[in-house]
């Protein structure tokens, strides 16, 4: 269940798009961490995800699970950014045979999904892809 | 620490078993093992259940099975690491005996998955996943999978046909097993005419939704050789291995292949002191079939980016370079999944034992088991060996 409190603690990351940027090893992580998978090190800094990213792999989901039973079909890939970091991200406005491995995508924010006895309306990002 | 034994195993029926409860499935499974062990008590057990509470709304599972199996006192602990729940409680009840505490374990999988709704067995399973950063964004257990298959397909090649070449051949056994869910054939043409379900993964792709328990009883190597039970060959732990890696598929290094599998393999070869040269039969986990061909890469059989080649080629096959999965796998055998671990070391004990039936791999004397969590965040490997 996505209660206000849940979703409202996570404001950073999904609604500004924070990560987190290892001052030692310069890696960035999405969603931020308070050590670095890669280093060990605890000096994070925070930095916002760049705008637009690539497509590293994607699937259509066509049997989806509770909660997203009316949106399917539905893209879902993994963005990879400039600066490295990586997020799972659905893809939408976009149609499936425009989605590419390669292909790249702009970063928009979009509701995720109505949780169902409460109400709560939950946002975060989603992509589309870039046509050049 | 002391060298370790499988002197009993239980493996039940697979399937939708409606005529039995989550209680029934563990109780049975453990008695069988109980009885081919040939042991009067366990001094303690392990229980590996991924989700009992979204799949029948129960928590605190394993004083219950040891409750219902006639056992008040003993220790009894759940394992979770969701799809690896079985053979993570296996490493548990392997520690408990290699380290002196306890002489006979009994570690028991169960999941009783058909009392509710598909999607909500396809909901309760991506809890498995990242919730707050994959699970939020609708992603599913086939979709984490086929964003690995269109991305192993991408990169090496990997054809549909030889993805279908894993479900056809894991099909075949389980129509040869007895315990198996799926007793059917089926051809390329059945595979792409099933219904889509996350690109490119198929139904036929997918291991089902099953109920279904497995246990084995655990004791010193040579306590076991003073068993007056002498109807099996004795087979040994001669090596096991987990590895983790990052909840979300996203934060790996590598989206073709998981490096918890060949992180995992590593230590158990290093402790069995066997290559994979010396390995003569494996069950793998193939919850998907391009999990089985990243498998096969991971844990040294194939070389990266070969492992489908290999399947169409025949060489994972009964009789082939390396049997992969004769009991039909998760595919064909179905996918109970706390159970599933635990069944699969079962078989490999039943290969070592001479005991698979149409199934036995010829002159089997070591074996490995390779049972995998999530997305790959949990990968826990098994080395056996008849002594």
């Amino acid at each position: 269940m996505f209660t206000i409190p849940r979703i409202w603690r996570e404001k950073p990351q999904r609604y500004r798009l924070e990560a987190s940027k290892c001052s030692k090893c310069g890696y960035v992580m999405y969603p931020p961490r308070k050590v670095c998978p890669k280093c060990g090190s605890e000096e994070l800094t925070r930095v916002t995800l760049p705008e637009t990213g690539k497509i590293l792999t994607y699937t259509i989901i066509r049997t989806a699970p509770l909660g997203f039973m009316e949106l399917s079909p539905y893209a879902v890939a993994i963005v990879e950014f400039p600066n490295g970091a990586r997020a799972m991200m659905q893809i939408v406005d976009t149609d499936f045979d425009k989605i590419e491995i390669g292909k790249e995508v702009k970063i928009v924010f979009r509701k995720l999904f109505t949780e169902g006895e409460s109400g709560v309306i939950m946002y975060g990002p989603k992509a589309i892809v870039v046509e050049d | 620490m002391r060298d370790v034994a499988i002197v009993g195993i239980g493996v039940g029926k697979f399937g939708s078993l409606w005529e039995k409860s989550f209680r029934d499935l563990a109780v049975e499974a453990s008695l069988d093992a109980i009885k081919d062990a040939g042991v009067d008590h366990i001094d303690s057990m392990y229980v590996g259940n991924f989700s009992a509470g979204t799949f029948i709304e129960q928590e605190h599972i394993a004083p219950l099975i040891a409750d219902y199996l006639g056992y008040r006192l003993i220790p009894s602990t759940r394992v979770e690491n969701a799809c690896a729940s079985g053979a993570s409680a296996f490493r548990m009840g392997f520690i408990e005996v290699a380290s002196g505490i306890s002489d006979v374990v009994l570690v028991a999988g169960v999941e009783k998955m058909t009392d509710i709704k598909t999607p909500e067995a396809v909901y309760s399973l991506s809890l498995a996943a990242d919730r707050e950063y994959e699970g939020y964004q609708g992603i599913t257990f086939p979709g984490l999978f086929a964003l690995v298959a269109k991305r192993h397909m991408f990169e090496f090649g990997t054809t549909r046909k030889q993805l279908s070449a894993v479900a056809i051949k894991n099909h075949k056994n389980a129509y040869r097993n007895p315990k198996a869910q799926f007793h059917r054939l089926i051809n390329e043409e059945d595979i792409e005419n099933s219904p889509m379900i996350a690109d490119p993964l198929r139904l036929y792709d997918c291991s089902p939704i099953t109920d279904g328990a497995a246990a084995v009883v655990l004791m010193p190597l040579d306590e076991a050789k003073k068993l007056s039970n002498k109807r099996h060959p004795l087979v040994k732990v001669s090596g096991i291995g987990q590895a983790n890696d990052t909840i979300a598929l996203a934060q790996r290094d590598s989206l073709v292949g998981f490096a918890a599998t060949t992180e995992a393999a590593k230590k158990a070869y290093k402790m069995s002191g066997k290559k994979i040269e010396d390995i003569d039969v494996a069950e793998v986990h193939d919850c998907f079939t391009i999990a089985e061909i990243c498998a096969i890469e991971d844990l040294g059989f194939f070389p990266k980016g070969k492992g489908g080649e290999a399947v169409e080629a025949g060489l994972t096959e009964i009789g082939g370079k390396i049997p992969i999965n004769p009991s039909g796998g998760l595919k064909g055998k179905g996918h109970p999944v706390g159970a599933t671990g635990v069944a699969q070391i079962a078989n490999i004990v039943e290969q070592l034992r001479g005991e698979a039936g149409e199934n036995q791999v010829k002159n089997a004397k070591v074996g490995l088991a390779q049972n995998l969590g999530g997305s790959g965040a949990t990968v826990v490997v098994t080395i056996l060996e008849v002594v």
